[in-house]
């Protein structure tokens, strides 16, 4: 969904996306790093199960919200990229029985 | 538990309000430590600066010399005694000085004699039908990316607002040539009339008045289709934005995109002092809650204060004056200087707050949203983000008797959610206040209660050092 505007020859780290591996600017944020990957749907609601993305990109929304490295509800534009971060998409309500 | 580690003053939030104040006090031999959630300081209108400055001269042109300028404040803060810790969360923040920290080094509880609140701004929200698709964001988020992540929008982007941010933003990303398919100004007629009667006393600005006017000519000059009197805007698309439909001085239009951004001004970020029951009070020019509070920054609580854009919309040169005196103030408090030292080192300050209050009166009357941005007309558009409560809910709770936002609140689910009503309590306030008739003072807005960031059991766990079961 965004591009870089100028090449740039920062360092990359590799996280993994839904399974895929990314290498991505190390420093980035995980919202940002998605977003420049074409990922636009970052979880889906708990209600109506709609697909939803990043929105204010200043932790304010909680709309990018992903599980990064098993953990459910992390703002993806708050957190930055680790090596070997795992991230999936957040499905709806997270089932309270496994 | 052990006892917090005890200073003099904290500052949270370390954007152009938190350096300066952070900064003066510290210049005044108060042991201060900054807390900010960022890696890097500048806030939202300076972040990322000094990488950017020093990295990528092409994005510091691109960004201006207004966000280049950043680089000096974050330079005397950098050079200060001022205990800088970046990456960390405020959760909690208690009366008594007490603030929760989260960050890379764990869960902290530290005291402060003095708190300083300077969590900024946010954008307002824009309740069109659509907003909630992916590929609608705010125009802020478009420039955090391009600040941040060297990013510009990929596929076409129409743009959708009003405010000296939204053409900011416009022109900026017509010079990073993203695929801008349309330019909508939201911005009301009616507006510049009410702008007029005020303008004398922002003519001593006279050169940031130019600055807007060279903005708009950009873009037009741009060739990209720019509409004004943009009303009644609805964004189409199934699973994702595919575009956006408008009506503008009568003639209805449909603008395909892949990316809408929204944009119609900044109300303060208040969470952490709301939820300090610090008393506020509803600005009818600025149409938000201000945090009540003096020349100074004192809020009605005795070891609280505020500074910049948190406590009211003043932007970045009035919330570097109110950041100053809110510091000066607390070395007044904690006995560094007396009183007469922080009249004399603040007057300059007050006084250019004072100026720019004339500026900003301009501003706050010429970007006045919309009657519908404050009350969506349709009954189904998305009021709360989180819970997916509509416009209509909230009307029909109004009809069933509900007064105010907490009952709206356990009726609807509305402000439930994870972001705990910060998307949506003005917007909630306001159908409350648009269906009972009553002023938006009357009808109040939602308690705030923390903790109010994200936080795990294990990590507030982290906190006790006393292991029961060892």
């Amino acid at each position: 969904m965004f591009r870089p505007y100028r090449d740039t020859d920062d360092a990359t780290v590799r996280i993994h996306f839904e399974g895929q591996a990314l290498d991505v600017p190390a420093g980035e944020t995980v919202a940002a790093a998605l977003l420049a990957n074409g990922v636009s749907v970052f979880r889906t609601t708990p209600v109506s199960g709609a697909e939803r993305g990043p929105y204010c990109m200043i932790g304010v929304c909680f709309e990018c919200l992903v599980e990064i490295d098993a953990l459910a509800n992390r703002q993806a534009c708050q957190i930055q990229v680790r090596d070997g971060m795992q991230i999936r998409r957040q499905a709806g309500a997270v089932a309270a029985v496994p | 538990m052990n006892e917090p580690a005890s200073h003099d003053l904290i500052v949270i939030g370390a954007g152009p309000a938190g350096m300066a104040a952070a900064v003066a006090a510290a210049r005044h031999d108060l042991d201060v430590v900054l807390l900010d959630d960022q890696p890097a300081p500048g806030g939202q209108v300076f972040r990322n600066v000094e990488a950017v400055v020093a990295k990528s001269p092409s994005r510091a042109a691109l960004l201006g010399r207004d966000y280049g300028y950043g680089a000096l404040f974050v330079d005397a803060m950098r050079q200060s005694t001022v205990d800088y810790r970046p990456e960390t969360d405020v959760w909690q923040i208690g009366e008594d000085g007490t603030v929760g920290t989260l960050s890379p080094a764990g869960t902290a509880l530290i005291s402060g004699r003095r708190i300083i609140i300077a969590a900024g701004a946010m954008e307002r929200p824009v309740p069109v039908p659509g907003w909630t698709l992916p590929g609608v964001m705010t125009a802020g988020a478009a420039q955090t990316l391009l600040k941040t992540s060297n990013l510009v929008p990929d596929g076409r982007v129409a743009m959708v607002g009003s405010g000296p941010l939204f053409f900011l933003v416009a022109r900026q990303l017509l010079a990073a040539e993203a695929d801008v398919v349309a330019v909508l100004d939201t911005t009301s007629d009616e507006n510049y009339q009410a702008a007029q009667k005020v303008i004398l006393g922002a003519l001593k600005f006279w050169r940031d008045l130019l600055k807007g006017r060279r903005w708009m000519r950009e873009i037009t000059k741009s060739g990209v289709p720019f509409h004004h009197e943009v009303q009644d805007v609805r964004i189409f698309g199934q699973d994702r934005a595919d575009g956006v439909s408008f009506e503008a001085k009568g003639i209805e239009h449909q603008i395909e995109a892949d990316i809408v951004l929204l944009h119609e001004g900044v109300i303060p970020n208040q969470h952490l002092a709301r939820s300090l029951d610090c008393a506020v009070r509803w600005d009818e020019e600025q149409l938000c809650w201000h945090v009540d509070c003096d020349t100074w920054g004192a809020t009605s609580l005795e070891r609280i204060a505020v500074a910049g854009d948190s406590g009211s919309i003043g932007g970045a040169a009035a919330a570097t004056h109110r950041g100053r005196l809110a510091g000066l103030d607390a070395a007044r408090r904690l006995g560094t200087i007396d009183e007469a030292t922080r009249d004399r080192l603040g007057k300059r300050d007050l006084q250019a707050d004072q100026r720019l209050a004339s500026l900003r009166l301009f501003l706050d009357r010429l970007y006045r949203p919309r009657r519908e941005v404050l009350v969506p007309p349709e009954d189904g558009v998305v009021v709360c983000r989180c819970e997916e409560v509509t416009a209509g809910d909230i009307r029909q709770a109004a009809a069933l008797g509900v007064t105010g936002p907490n009952q709206a609140k356990a009726f609807t689910r509305a402000g439930m959610g994870p972001c705990q009503g910060r998307n949506c309590g003005l917007t909630v306030s306001a159908i409350l206040a648009d269906a009972g008739g009553m002023a938006a003072a009357d009808v109040g807005q939602f308690r705030v209660r923390p903790p109010i960031k994200p936080i795990t059991i294990d990590e507030l766990a982290d906190l006790a050092v006393d292991d029961p079961l060892e």
